[in-house]
Formats: structure tokens, C-alpha cells, sequence
């Protein structure tokens, strides 16, 4: 019962303060709550309260605790009906089960005392089925256990193999318990000193991270219910409670199997229930029921609040960890997981949005060619080329003189290379002002996609500018991010051209892009193509030089940003103290 | 039995240090900084050799009046020093080496834990526990 009570009041009481952080009120409130158990029920308890010297208590109030516990206790007992669904009101009487400052924000205190009374006035039932295990805070529950393997599957994808230190390393220290704390409860979990966590090592690592989290002291040893011999058992069906609850009937003393066996119908009761069934949990009268029907309850709430709290990143990270999971469970492990040790939770859906962010770094940095790079970096540093040599290249650039001769040339060349409409295409194109920059584009586009080409000049000016105005900011923004930028804006003003380049060329017939006015083309269009190729060729050139002018380039923001790092290691080295190699 | 244990680290900074409280902590501190210029020297004598070659366990390194000190090293240069109580039923050479396979292994699992940076001073308990069976082994 008590484990249950553990579970009911860390995920139960989850949004008491309506601070930005739900975890941290809760975990106090946590705190209050298992010191006082701990306090006042150690007979009941045979884990060594006092004795670990990493244990803080928490500074939890101790006036809290003390006030009245006959008087939580009948309120307890009256609470029990309050446990019902009204969505957020709920909650409140949950976690005040008295109800006096019912729902109130600031009112803490009686929350805690709520809580704490509860938990007492449950400890002290004697007649509790499921309580007063011995080493009770060191049972994990169900749903404990379903969380903590669902979070070893978002890290460990195969149920049997091992998480590696490193990566368990940096799960549990978003738990943001010390160093310390954290190597002993490693040392404590990894019982085979292997380096790595096997999916019960995990489980127990997990949960006494939860329970120093409320406030536990750790225990000297590993507590027996977490030895990695008695999880395993546990774990070849965990989502089976009834065989899983056989087995622990079998192994436990006899005095236990009612417990288990009530255990077991609870949460198979549990399991069952859906969301919005705890009303009728509550007609039971075990207040294991109540308890996880409010804890059902609370994880519902919690989701849907978190739900809207946090990131959907943070939800669509948790669900196909719990895809596995049938829907009642699914939806049970999504909310215990904001619930539960909701601090870790948390960090962990905190870290999680993070992580897209540099996946469009990470394309530009590493995974996109450098090509791409090349293509559209070259407008971040050098704004007179303008132009990104695959497509547009330098051409339409220079000077208009030229463009007359691009447009034949290139006009040609895309005749050559794309599908020969320029002649059609031409000769049915009037004049339009070629030089006109979005209009003269669009309008050339939609008649053929040679005009396309001619729109190119126009974007390629416009590009140009835009690269010159991208550029300096650019520079100042982080080398990995210009990348990006760059991308978007040069794919906007590309997007008309290159849906009509790519047929013709996408990178180096580009070069020849720039057209001039289709009706010139179409009269030397024939007597131009050896000009055209001459034309192409030294526009090749030019892109070549651009290309390398811009590759030294990148070159040289290379070496800044090896020195960079260089140096920030350097400053690592310094501030810290001491390094074996 | 052990009365002093001291794990030292590669550049000759002791990553955990523990003695018999009854007696004069820092004396055994001194003997366990004077004998790292005899482990030095005992691992550049075999040092041309490879590593591999190099056995682990020193010996004794060098005795006072009233205590031995032997000396371990691994492969990554952690010095392990044991002084031990020259009154005592003189330890055989075995038994020095078991405790120091000992301490080895303890020192390996403290390692195994990723939350321990190499360099730290050594905070397990288990190894805690492991010293202090061995201090208290034979008294």
C-alpha cells in the first residue's frame, strides 16, 4: 500500500502549485510528505532512513507534517468521494482530500498536509491489503515499472540488451540529482559493475532516482525488491499483472499474497479503466482503489495540463516509446510520465525540443553536400557574384550588354539542353521588359519554361541583393545556421526558375541560364549555338572561380571555427582541475 | 592489514587516501608521497620494456622501522600504495598481492560508473567498504 501510496501521492499530487513547473511543487510536496512518513512510520518501514550520507531530507516544513493527522485522517476518509472527474477541480480534492482551501493556488500548506495525511491515515489502516511491506518505498509498482521501461525503450530500443553508461549517464542526470548522489545510486543498481544497465538495473537505478527525488535517503544496500534477480522476474510480463502478480504471489510469504492478489485486482481494475473511469473506482471502499483512481486521475490530468504545458514534441517523443502499449496503457504511460517524477520528466521532454533544432544545421553542416552549401553560401560572402553558380551562375550579372547575348546563348543552350520550345516559345513571346524582376519572371514563366530561364536574370539580380542583405547577417549568425537561410531565401526566389531549370539543367547548363529577350534568340538562335557553347564555357569558368573563391572561403571559416573550438578546450582544459591524460 | 591505502593518479595526486584514524594521518601521507619516487622508479627500470611486460604488483617498495610499503601500478599509471604494520605476522607476499588485486577491481568498478570522471577523488562506498575490509582484515 504504501508503494501504491508512494505511486498515488508522487503522481497524484503533480499540479498542486500552479507554478511554472508543476515537478517542483509536487516534489516538494513529495518531500513533506515521504519525511513524514519516514519519520513516524520507520517500524513500518525497514529501509534505513537516516543512514545514507548523501541523504538531504529536504527541508520540507516540518509544521506541515504535524498538523492534525486524526483530522486529515477522517477528512481522508471523506475525501475518498471526492475523487471524482470534474476535470481540474479534481485534482484539487485530490490533492487536498480535505478540501479546505479546495483548488486554491496558494494554498500549500493544506496540500501538503492533504497529502501527508493522507499518506499517514492510509499507513496507519492496518487492515490495508497492500501496505506495510517492509521495504515498501523500494517496491516498484506497476505503473512505476511500465514507465521506467518504457523511458528504457526510448533510450534502448531492445528490451534485453543494455543501455551504455554514457547514455544512461546523461538520462539520469536530467534528474538533476548530484553527481554524487547519482554515481551511488549507479553504484547501488549496477550490480554487475559492468558499466552498463540491463532493463532491471535500469528499472531499479530509475526508481531510486524517484525515491531520492521525494525525498528518500538512499538505502546502504540495493533493497532486495529492486535486486535485479527479483525485477527480472517481474519482467517477462509486465503488462500481464495477473501472471505478473502470480509470480510475486509465489515468491513473496504467504502473509503477502492478499495483498498481492488485492494488489492485482487493483490494477488490473486499473488497467482496464479508461479515463474517465474513476468514479467508478471509487465506490470501492480499499483506498488503494481510490488512491489509484485518483492517481489515474492525476496522470489524466497531468497529461492533458502537461499535454498543453509542454511541447507536443515532448508528447510525440513519449508516445512511440508507449506505442507498444495497449491504449488504456498507452495513455497510462503518457501521463505517468508527466506525473511521475515529473522533474525528470521534464528534462527529458525539455530535452527533447532541442534536439530538431539542429537538424536543419545538420543538413546544411554535414548531411547536405556540400554542394549545397556551395550553392548557396556563395552569396553569404561573396555578394557581387551573386548568383548561385548551379543555377543562375554569373551571367546576368555583369552587364546587360552580355545579357543580350545570354539570352540568345542561353535561350540556345536551354533549347539544346531543355525540350526546344524555345523556339515556340520565343517567337509566341512578345517583348516583355525582360529587366523587370519579379514581374517579368513570373509572367515569362508561366508562358514556357524557357522564359523561365529569362526569369533568371531578373532573379538572379534579385538574388543577388538578397544574398547581399542575407550576407551580413548571415556572418554574424553561427556558422551553421546561415546555411539555412541562405537555402530558404535563395529557394524562393529560385523556386520559379529552377521548377523550370531542372528539366532543362539544374546546376551547370544553369550557367548558360541567363536569356535575353526570347524574340533576339529565336532570330540567331541557330547562327548562335557555336557562341552559345563558347558562352557556356566561359560561364563555366566563372562559376569555377566562384566556386573556389568560395570554397577558400568556407575554408577559412573552417580554420576560424577549429581555432574557436580550439580555444574553448583550452578553456575547458583550464577550468578543469584535474585530467588523468 | 593495511594501514594506510592510498590510490594515486597519474600525475602523482592522490584520487583517495585513507588511514587508520588512531594513528597520525599525516605521517602515513608522507611515506605514501616519498614512495611514489620509488614506484617512478620502478616502473622507468622496466620501462623500456612494453608495458605488457611490466608486471603490475612493485612489492615492497621500501621498509621503515615500523611499516612496509608496497606499491601497485596499473596500466594507465594509477598507483595503488598500501602500507602496512610491520609489527603484524609478516604478510606473504600473496596476500599483499591479493589485496592489491582487490583494490584493482574496485577501482575498475568505480571506473565502470559513467557518472565518476576520471581524475575525481574516488566516493564509492563500495569501494569505502572494500578499504575498510581490508584495514580491518587482520588486526
Amino acid at each position: 500500500m504504501m508503494s501504491k501510496t508512494d505511486a498515488d501521492i508522487r503522481f497524484g499530487n503533480p499540479a498542486e502549485l500552479h507554478g511554472a513547473k508543476v515537478q517542483i511543487p509536487y516534489l516538494i510536496t513529495e518531500k513533506n510528505t515521504f519525511k513524514r512518513m519516514d519519520d513516524e512510520d520507520k517500524q513500518q518501514e525497514t529501509q534505513s532512513p537516516t543512514m545514507s550520507p548523501l541523504a538531504s531530507p529536504p527541508s520540507s516544513p516540518p509544521h506541515y507534517q504535524r498538523v492534525p493527522l486524526s483530522h486529515g485522517y477522517s477528512k481522508l476518509r471523506s475525501s475518498t468521494e471526492q475523487m471524482h472527474p470534474a476535470p481540474y477541480e479534481a485534482r484539487q480534492p485530490l490533492v487536498q482530500p480535505e478540501g479546505p482551501s479546495s483548488g486554491a493556488p496558494g494554498a500549500k500548506p493544506p496540500r501538503h498536509q492533504a497529502s501527508l495525511i493522507r499518506s499517514f491515515s492510509v499507513e496507519r489502516e492496518p487492515h490495508d491489503n497492500n501496505s506495510n511491506y517492509p521495504d515498501e518505498p523500494w517496491r516498484i509498482t506497476e505503473e512505476q515499472r511500465e514507465y521506467y521501461v518504457n523511458q528504457f525503450r526510448s533510450l534502448q530500443p531492445d528490451p534485453s540488451s543494455f543501455i551504455s553508461g554514457s547514455v544512461a549517464k546523461n538520462f539520469f542526470t536530467k534528474s538533476k540529482l548530484s553527481i554524487p548522489e547519482l554515481s551511488y545510486i549507479w553504484e547501488l543498481s549496477d550490480a554487475d559493475c559492468d558499466g552498463a544497465l540491463t532493463l532491471p538495473e535500469f528499472c531499479a537505478a530509475f526508481h531510486l532516482i524517484v525515491a531520492r527525488k521525494n525525498g528518500y535517503p538512499l538505502p546502504e544496500g540495493l533493497p532486495p525488491t529492486l535486486q535485479p534477480e527479483y525485477l527480472q522476474a517481474a519482467f517477462p510480463k509486465p503488462k500481464r499483472e495477473c501472471t505478473l502478480f502470480d509470480s510475486y504471489s509465489e515468491s513473496m510469504p504467504a502473509n503477502q499474497q492478499p495483498r498481492d492478489l488485492n494488489r492485482m485486482e487493483k490494477l488490473s481494475i486499473k488497467d482496464m479503466a479508461d479515463f474517465p473511469v474513476p468514479a467508478q473506482d471509487v465506490t470501492s471502499d480499499d483506498k488503494q482503489e481510490q488512491n489509484k483512481t485518483r492517481l489515474e486521475q492525476n496522470k489524466i490530468r497531468l497529461a492533458l495540463k502537461s499535454t498543453a504545458d509542454e511541447a507536443l514534441p515532448k508528447d510525440m517523443s513519449e508516445d512511440p516509446a508507449t506505442s507498444k502499449d495497449s491504449n488504456s496503457l498507452k495513455a497510462r504511460p503518457r501521463s505517468r510520465s508527466y506525473s511521475s517524477t515529473s522533474i525528470e520528466e521534464a528534462m527529458k521532454r525539455g530535452e527533447d525540443p532541442p534536439t530538431p533544432p539542429p537538424r536543419p544545421q545538420k543538413t546544411h553542416s554535414r548531411a547536405s553536400s556540400l554542394d549545397l552549401n556551395k550553392v548557396f553560401q556563395p552569396s553569404v560572402p561573396a555578394t557581387k557574384s551573386g548568383l548561385l553558380p548551379p543555377p543562375p551562375a554569373l551571367p546576368p550579372r555583369p552587364c546587360p550588354s552580355q545579357m543580350r547575348k545570354l539570352k540568345h546563348t542561353g535561350l540556345s543552350k536551354s533549347a539544346k539542353i531543355s525540350h526546344h520550345n524555345v523556339n515556340s516559345e520565343c517567337s509566341a513571346q512578345p517583348k516583355p521588359p525582360t529587366q523587370l524582376p519579379n514581374f517579368g519572371d513570373f509572367r515569362l514563366q508561366k508562358q514556357s519554361e524557357q522564359a523561365s530561364e529569362a526569369e533568371i536574370h531578373p532573379q538572379l539580380n534579385r538574388a543577388p541583393s538578397q544574398a547581399a542583405d542575407s550576407s551580413p547577417t548571415k556572418k554574424d549568425i553561427p556558422y551553421s545556421q546561415p546555411p539555412s537561410k541562405p537555402i530558404r531565401r535563395k529557394l524562393r526566389p529560385e523556386n520559379p526558375a529552377p521548377e523550370s531549370q531542372e528539366p532543362s539543367s539544374t546546376v551547370g547548363g544553369a550557367a548558360s541560364a541567363v536569356t535575353g529577350k526570347p524574340h533576339t534568340a529565336v532570330q540567331k538562335q541557330s547562327s548562335k549555338q557555336k557562341k552559345a557553347i563558347q558562352t557556356a564555357i566561359r560561364k563555366n569558368k566563372e562559376a569555377n572561380a566562384v566556386l573556389a573563391r568560395l570554397n577558400s572561403e568556407l575554408q577559412q571559416q573552417l580554420k576560424e571555427v577549429h581555432q574557436e573550438r580550439i580555444a574553448l578546450e583550452n578553456q575547458l582544459e583550464q577550468l578543469r582541475p584535474v585530467t588523468v591524460l | 592489514m593495511a594501514v594506510c591505502v592510498a590510490v594515486i593518479a597519474k600525475e602523482n595526486y592522490p584520487l583517495y587516501i585513507r588511514s587508520i584514524p588512531t594513528e597520525n594521518e599525516l605521517k602515513f601521507h608522507y611515506m605514501v608521497h616519498t614512495s611514489l619516487d620509488v614506484v617512478d622508479e620502478k616502473i622507468s627500470a622496466m620501462g623500456k620494456a612494453l608495458v605488457d611486460q611490466r608486471e603490475l604488483y612493485l612489492g615492497l617498495l621500501y621498509p621503515t622501522e615500523d611499516y612496509k610499503v608496497y606499491g601497485y601500478v596499473t596500466n594507465s599509471k594509477v598507483k595503488f600504495v598500501m602500507v602496512v604494520d610491520s609489527s603484524n605476522t609478516a604478510l606473504r607476499d600473496n596476500e599483499i598481492r591479493s589485496m592489491f588485486r582487490k583494490l584493482h577491481n574496485s577501482y575498475t568498478d568505480v571506473m565502470c560508473n559513467p557518472f565518476y570522471n576520471p581524475g575525481d577523488h574516488i566516493q564509492s562506498r563500495a569501494f569505502d567498504s572494500m578499504v575498510t575490509s581490508m584495514m580491518i582484515q587482520v588486526c
